[in-house]
């Protein structure tokens, strides 16, 4: 009896070592990361909430003030107009570039040659820096000295403003970031397309299934949880929309590309708003947040037809 | 899986039927050429498409080493007469490119360095030590991805604002020594991977840490240099907080400075494309190196 009673404390004792050099361990191992991440995400997020309700001026603390930023922004014209922008972008950019990037990665996912080469060239645009491309495009687009502008004058067509025209600002900005943004869809849908076992597409040949009714009732339903995820991705990037417009248009001409994250940078730091800024971002954030949850839930419950 | 949930259940057929039926399949695949024509149409659209993808980065390249009187000509000079280096003498010598270039490496490597220090030993610890509140810890660790950081940008200025490091190298590494990202990467490979070394080890007396270091990582090389990869080239890339955080030339980015460069010197593209070849050409250089570890990266932290 009373070994038993010593091996059970002695298997306590161990097992009561093991789990504090486990504790130790652990939070020696990922102590560091937790304090950097938490502490720059949770703190200022606490703070951001507190700031909206001041008028700081990012220099001093400013004075509670209440809900008055809440109710200044439900009646700010530019709020409105930025709030439409980054919707007509993620409008302009979501369907097609979720349509382009599964046909390219369609296009890619076969045995043929120069695969490699292909993927580079889509990914290229995707990796180089957002501020670096803003800059070329807005010498492609240069109403005077730009490519595009010449090559439509050799084919005898109208020059255009495109970035200094109120009408034609942001289609081009949603063009350019199409194509900076668009490579990352093809690289994900084609590793999605590559986890189809070949033998669910042979099943469904078998079975009559002809090249399109294979597309729609196998690939598409397939991949629908990607198709979300790339959906939600996009909503997230859109809405953080801001070095394609602050190395081409600086949210001009007459606002028509002034997107939210530039209009709550402008706000804190050119304006020193920062207590009004904060609110934006709260309004930014759950925003986005809402659009987030509707794509999954509205993902989950139907079969999305792209 | 889903096969079952899309197509019927497929109703017992003689095997005759059953017979005609692949034949008629496979004589359909090789009519409507599925495999023998869709190579030469698949080359048709993606040799012209992934041209137009990278043309505008060749005409950045070409116009580098034009003359600004060459781009400003109507029609436009396509190639350069010689290879004109002006714009690159200007950048580099009429403004602070070599210290935002300089700044921007010491940031980035600064930041690669950092992360796979802290995220392969965050991860590891999630995946392999039981302690307590890791789960929990680890969920909110990965909530946080979900916070931008445009709603939490005016906060981390004032806190980078009374630690006195605003305008300061540090305010830029510091936000990059880790990342919920990179945690998430290195935590779902130290999962796949297999313990019995790890235990080995143990029973051969090295403590925690001697595991970590001599045997664990060596073996994560793969998963290391997907994230030192994406790591460099985010933190390369990044314009918002440089912009924000860095007021003086000689601490800005080459993003921050290139922008900047852009505002002063409106009309001469020869030296701004000069000026952004030089900027993108580190990323892409790592990209073209690391590219199989980079799309694993990124496939890998949507599968997982």
């Amino acid at each position: 009896m009373a070994t038993t009673l010593d091996e059970a404390t002695v298997v306590r004792d161990a097992n009561r070592r093991i789990r504090r050099s486990g504790n130790i361990a652990g939070w020696s191992f990922a102590g560091p990361s937790v304090f950097v991440v938490l502490g720059l995400s949770f703190i200022p997020m606490i703070w951001a909430a507190y700031l909206s309700f001041t008028n700081s001026d990012l220099v001093s603390n400013g004075h509670f003030i209440g809900l008055a930023n809440y109710a200044a922004l439900s009646k700010d014209p530019l709020l409105r107009q930025a709030f439409t922008n980054t919707l007509l972008l993620a409008l302009l950019y979501l369907p097609i570039g979720l349509a382009a990037g599964l046909g390219v990665a369609i296009l890619l996912n076969q045995k043929i040659k120069l695969i490699g080469f292909y993927r580079t060239c889509f990914l290229v645009p995707f990796v180089a820096s957002a501020a670096a491309e803003g800059l070329l495009f807005g010498f492609i687009f240069d109403p005077d000295f730009g490519i595009v502008n010449a090559g439509l004058q050799a084919v005898g067509l109208p020059r255009q403003g495109f970035l200094s025209n109120p009408s034609q600002a942001l289609v081009v900005l949603a063009i350019v970031y199409f194509w900076t943004q668009f490579g990352f869809n093809i690289v994900i849908y084609l590793a999605a397309l590559q986890d189809i076992p070949e033998e669910v597409l042979e099943a469904a040949s078998i079975d009559g299934a002809g090249r399109w009714s294979r597309f729609w009732h196998v690939v598409v339903p397939t991949i629908r949880p990607v198709t979300v995820f790339l959906l939600v991705w996009g909503l997230i990037d859109v809405f953080q929309f801001f070095d394609l417009v602050y190395t081409t248009t600086k949210g001009g001409p007459l606002n028509s590309t002034l997107t939210l994250v530039y209009y709550i940078w402008e706000l804190a730091f050119n304006f020193f708003t920062a207590g009004y800024g904060a609110a934006v971002a709260y309004v930014l954030f759950f925003t986005s947040l809402i659009a987030i949850i509707t794509a999954l839930v509205y993902g989950r419950r139907r079969r999305l037809t792209l | 899986m889903t096969s079952q949930q899309v197509l019927p259940p497929v109703p017992y057929v003689d095997m005759a039927v059953h017979r005609a039926r692949i034949a008629e399949a496979e004589r359909r695949t090789r009519r409507s050429g599925w495999r023998r024509h869709v190579p030469q149409r698949g080359h048709m659209l993606l040799l012209p498409l992934s041209i137009i993808m990278v043309l505008p980065f060749v005409w950045m390249l070409l116009t580098s080493f034009m003359t600004n009187s060459e781009i400003n000509r109507i029609p436009p000079t396509l190639l350069p007469h010689h290879l004109y280096t002006g714009g690159y003498k200007t950048v580099l010598a009429s403004s602070d490119f070599p210290y935002w270039f300089l700044n921007s490496l010491i940031v980035s490597g600064a930041a690669v360095i950092a992360q796979l220090v802290l995220c392969s030993l965050a991860g590891y610890a999630f995946a392999r030590i039981q302690f307590r509140g890791s789960t929990v810890v680890l969920i909110v660790l990965l909530a946080t991805a979900l916070i931008p950081f445009q709603l939490t940008v005016i906060p981390t200025f004032l806190i980078f604002h009374d630690l006195g490091l605003i305008n300061t190298l540090g305010a830029l590494i510091v936000p990059q020594l880790t990342s919920a990202l990179g945690i998430y990467l290195m935590y779902s490979f130290f999962q796949s991977f297999p313990r019995e070394l790890e235990e080995a080890g143990r029973i051969d007396g090295c403590s925690r840490l001697q595991v970590f270091w001599k045997i664990v990582l060596p073996l994560a090389r793969p998963a290391l240099a997907a994230l030192g990869i994406i790591t460099f080239i985010y933190a390369w890339n990044d314009l918002f907080w440089p912009l924000i955080a860095i007021t003086s030339s000689h601490t800005y980015t080459v993003q921050v400075g290139l922008a900047t460069f852009q505002g002063e010197h409106v009309t001469q593209w020869s030296a701004i494309m000069a000026g952004t070849v030089l900027t993108t050409a580190p990323v892409l250089l790592v990209f073209l190196f690391g590219q199989r570890r980079f799309v694993q990266a990124i496939t890998g932290a949507v599968k997982g």
